[in-house]
């Protein structure tokens, strides 16, 4: 009796303390939040709130369209309408919906506090959210990209024909990619390292497998286009030539770095969506999914083929029939994956008593119009009929039933499952129906007749066409059907607002679903789970009876906040064994600081106001210096902490087994995927010209990059003795070694600006010169970089926060570092041993 | 991976994808260059058809390793045991299917070099 009275004040004292450590800022602090939960929520609404904006230009082309030689709208503004229709709906919109779902529920999916770099979410957050209002905005002032979502040069490189719109698209999205890889990281991490323990990597839900997969992706599709997009401002702002063919350049470049991102962007933005369905589906069936491995293959493999397809895009452009030969062969190999998946849920489905309530309807329109979308799909992957089609409305019809099907429709599937988990309401099942068949008849009434229209001849991107061409009624039929579904798409907004105030409270796991997420308490409880479980089964909550029980009365683990700490627990990335307590940052208003100065940086570079941008870009670093300093990799006050039933975990780890050592090394993947870009263009532009470099190229000679890759070389010899000195507890040595290594990186700097400045390369002049350049200032950069992180440690070191035995900081810096010794030893070899090999 | 052919990991689980998509860069890379420069396309094609057996090769090879850590036929699925045995099985089906999809999507990539003789 006693006894169970000091149990009871003792969970109760614990519960009080989780409560503050994990509380909410108020007032206007309020927006300094960094926990996953409110970063997730604001995050999927402004990516809602973009969907519905591009929906209404949307609209407004649909309008336009209605008659012939309609007069509705002018030509420039159709123009900017369509393309920031298509650019916002991919980037603003179908990924960033992707990443701000998975913040919100993936920490509770692994009964994790929160995912390991919060205050990352929180940064990727507001950078998209000022990148996102940059480039919707510019509408309202006539300055809207007008060239189409893929932006092909010589049209969006020209500067009288696109205008400062196209400046908007390329920095305003580069500043939103970063975010999206940033988000990648901490995603990749999340999954790998953040399980409870038990919850091997073959029992994690398959939500997680896409989650893996696709942050994977864009870890390798979005690199490309920002190297692109690098190419392509230069090209704009300073006259580099990389795509004018006068100056041996070429378009084409821009159209493979741009697909190499798109085509893989297509899946990037479809897989999250059937990830929700692999959620969903098994719960209205009241049955685990069948065939958890043919999940993991189809995800697995529409991961990487997708990868395979980048020029059915690019039919066209005259490339030979035998490379047409390859991409048209993994353009019908991906479709296997892909009818797996879906097979899978219909197996599902049948082995189970099917619910049909409002999410599963969205579900099943979503399969129905995934699939018509996937049969036309195969019929523009072969080259000939795409001939035919290209830049049709036909491509407009069939890219709107795979986008719809694949992502729209299974999303407002999981808006309806998981609203009573984000906000414990539950929306109108009776609205809710209506909603679903507004939009699946609207939508067929709007894109069957384009794929008439599209094989009667009507180019896509026009702003009017002339009567009698058999497109007229068609064209009204759509518009019409654009109008519907847009009222059943008003429904679900009228809807949701309605139900966060009057709908019906929503009871613990109201679908009577399997998995972790559906431990979220009814309550106002900020601290994701009371205690973590120990998990022995893929559907813990059908086949762990007591677990929800044992969780909240705090019989898990970490069922306390003694330190005063916010803590997650870190478990191996194969059988989630607890390796470790990881100390979370809390609330800051440092992340929000980073992005509005970093984001300046970027929009005062459109405007070219130079000043103002490398004004905003040093803040933005010292914000971030900052954030770090303060942040990261403090000594913790004891090694090892109690980590509950029985358990004793230390709070400190570095290399490998640190997630901060885990996130560099995923970041640098996808550095040097850019840098692979980079040199991808030096090669092509060699394989476009009988002479590559140019006869009459005078640079850069080999003894300037043999002298910039000998001292640069060297300079990461010094971090790495840095670190083992450290290692050893020669601290001395170690500091010296820091500073000696930070000298010779700016000696290798000096070296490398030698070679492109003493040498006679102009990079107005012609690509090669300009190609050469990118390279050595994209490595000199790198240098940087690695200089300001080398100083970084040796501060560290001073002021006691890096010692012999919590390194983390160095041997991060020694990652980054082994990353940049490779993009300068490629560099060198490039421009200076590759034109003797060539020449 | 082949050379510790008793774990079954995330690493052995994207071997086979990963060498479809070299052996498709590949592919890829020398026919581009090939009919730029106008190489012979000959020796290109037979190059190709090289890379394609030595990928299907090891693409067997895994599937065969992967195929033992399913146990053969110890436990049939759906492999949810908390266990490392069972995980073994499971990571191990699931890579027997990528291994499967992976030696399509390679035998795919390499007729287009089997039927296409010049750069047309
Ligand atoms: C809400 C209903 C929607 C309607 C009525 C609609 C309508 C249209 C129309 C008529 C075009 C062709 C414009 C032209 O070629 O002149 C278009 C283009 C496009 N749409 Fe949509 N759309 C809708 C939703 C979406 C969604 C959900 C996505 C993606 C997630 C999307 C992505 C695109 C893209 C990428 C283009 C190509 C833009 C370009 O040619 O540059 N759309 N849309
Ligand atoms: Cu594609």
């Amino acid at each position: 009796m006693s006894d169970d009275l000091s149990r009871n004040t003792l969970a109760e004292a614990q519960a009080a303390r989780l409560r503050h450590v994990w509380a909410n800022p108020r007032g206007w602090r309020y927006w300094s939040a960094v926990n996953n939960t409110e970063v997730g929520i604001w995050y999927i609404v402004t990516a809602f709130g973009f969907f519905l904006f591009a929906g209404v230009l949307a609209l407004i082309v649909r309008a336009q369209l209605a008659v012939p030689q309609n007069d509705l709208v002018s030509p420039e503004f159709y123009n900017q309408a369509f393309t920031l229709h298509g650019t916002m709906m991919m980037f603003l919109f179908a990924v960033p919906i992707f990443e701000a779902v998975a913040i919100l529920l993936l920490p509770q999916m692994l009964a994790a506090r929160d995912l390991p770099f919060p205050r990352l979410s929180a940064f990727g957050f507001w950078c998209f959210l000022i990148g996102g209002t940059f480039v919707a905005g510019s509408i309202f002032f006539d300055a809207a990209p007008a060239s189409g979502w893929f932006m092909y040069p010589p049209l969006a490189t020209n500067k009288d024909l696109a205008g400062i719109g196209a400046d908007i698209w390329l920095l305003g999205l580069s500043f939103i990619e970063v975010a999206s890889i940033a988000a990648a990281v901490e995603l990749i991490v999340g999954v790998l390292k953040c399980r409870p323990p038990g919850m091997r990597i073959h029992l994690m839900p398959l939500y997680c497998w896409y989650v893996l997969i696709v942050a994977g992706m864009i870890l390798f599709a979005f690199p490309p286009l920002i190297a692109g997009d690098i190419l392509f401002e230069l090209q704009r702002m300073f006259d580099w030539p990389f795509f004018d063919p006068d100056r041996g350049g070429d378009p084409v470049l821009w159209q493979h770095l741009f697909w190499i991102f798109g085509h893989p962007e297509v899946y990037i933005i479809f897989l999250p969506s059937i990830a929700l369905m692999a959620m969903i589906v098994p719960t209205f069936s009241q049955v685990p999914i069948t065939g958890y491995g043919w999940i993991v293959l189809a995800a697995v493999g529409t991961g990487f083929l997708s990868f395979g397809l980048w020029a059915h895009h690019m039919y066209t452009t005259g490339l030979p029939a035998l490379s047409l030969g390859f991409f048209s062969a993994a353009s019908e190999a991906v479709a296997i994956p892909t009818g797996v998946q879906i097979f899978v849920f219909i197996a599902t489905m049948a082995t189970g008593r099917v619910i049909f309530s409002v999410p599963m309807l969205f579900a099943a329109g979503a399969l129905a119009v995934f699939v018509f979308g996937g049969l036309t799909g195969v019929m523009v992957a072969l080259a000939p009929f795409d001939w035919q089609a290209h830049d049709t409305h036909f491509v407009v019809a069939h890219l709107h039933y795979t986008l719809i099907g694949g992502m729209l429709l299974p999303l407002i599937a999981g808006l309806y499952y998981f609203f009573p988990f984000a906000t414990k309401r539950m929306l109108s099942a009776r609205l809710g129906r209506w909603a679903f068949w507004l939009i699946f008849t609207g939508f067929n009434i709007t894109f069957l007749p384009m794929h008439f229209t599209g094989l009667r001849g009507m180019p896509r991107r026009v702003f009017t066409y002339p009567a009698g061409h058999g497109w007229d009624w068609l064209n009204l039929i759509s518009t019409f059907g654009a109008y519907i579904m847009a009222i059943g798409v008003l429904i679900v907004v009228v809807d949701v607002v309605r139900a966060l105030r009057h709908g019906r409270p929503a009871p613990r796991n109201p679908w009577n679903a399997g998995t972790l997420e559906w431990t979220v308490e009814t309550s106002d409880e900020n601290w994701g789970v009371r205690s973590v479980p120990q998990i022995s089964s893929r559907y813990p909550l059908w086949d762990q009876p007591g677990l929800v029980e044992e969780m909240d009365q705090g019989r898990g683990y970490l069922p306390d906040a003694a330190a005063g700490r916010r803590e997650t627990l870190i478990t191996g990335v194969l059988d989630a064994t607890p390796e470790q307590v990881q100390r979370l940052p809390t609330n800051s208003f440092r992340p929000l600081a980073a992005a509005v100065f970093i984001g300046t940086c970027f929009i005062a570079a459109t405007f070219e106001w130079w000043w103002l941008a490398t004004a905003g870009g040093i803040i933005g670093i010292g914000v971030i210096l900052g954030w770090l300093w303060t942040g990261t990799a403090r000594p913790p006050e004891a090694a090892m902490m109690d980590a509950g039933r029985g358990l004793t975990l230390p709070l400190y780890a570095s290399g490998p087994r640190s997630v901060g050592w885990w996130a560099m090394c995923i970041t640098m993947v996808g550095d040097a995927t850019a840098f692979i870009s980079l040199v991808f263009g030096y090669f092509f532009y060699w394989t476009i010209h009988a002479e590559f470099p140019p006869p009459e190229a005078t640079g850069p000679g080999l003894a300037w990059p043999g002298i910039a890759a000998a001292t640069g070389l060297a300079a990461w010899a010094t971090v790495l003795a840095a670190r083992h000195a450290n290692r050893a507890g020669r601290v001395a040595i170690a500091r010296l070694a820091l500073i000696a290594g930070a000298g010779l990186a700016i000696a290798s700097i000096a070296a490398g600006a030698a070679a492109i400045l003493t040498t006679g390369l102009d990079p107005v002049v012609h690509v090669y010169d300009a190609t050469v350049w990118v390279l050595v200032i994209w490595t000199a950069l790198h240098l940087a970089a690695g200089v300001l992180m080398q100083l970084y440690c040796l501060a560290r070191s001073l002021a006691g926060h890096m010692t012999p035995l919590h390194d983390i900081d160095i041997r991060n810096v020694a990652l980054y570092w082994h990353f940049t010794a490779g993009t300068l030893a490629v560099t060198m070899a490039v421009i200076g041993l590759f034109p003797l090999a060539s020449g | 991976m082949l050379t510790r052919p008793d774990r079954a990991t995330i690493v052995t689980l994207l071997a086979p994808p990963t060498v479809w998509a070299l052996h498709f860069l590949t592919a890829y890379i020398l026919a581009a260059i090939a009919c730029a420069k106008g190489w012979d396309l000959g020796g290109v094609r037979l190059v190709i058809a090289a890379a394609t057996a030595a990928a299907l090769v090891f693409i067997v090879l895994a599937a065969r390793a992967a195929h033992r850590h399913t146990g053969f036929t110890a436990d049939t699925p759906p492999h949810d045991d908390p266990t490392r045995a069972s995980r073994m099985r499971q990571m191990g089906a699931a890579t027997f299917l990528v291994a499967a999809l992976s030696f399509v999507a390679v035998v795919f990539t390499g007729l287009p070099a089997a039927f296409i003789a010049d750069c047309r």
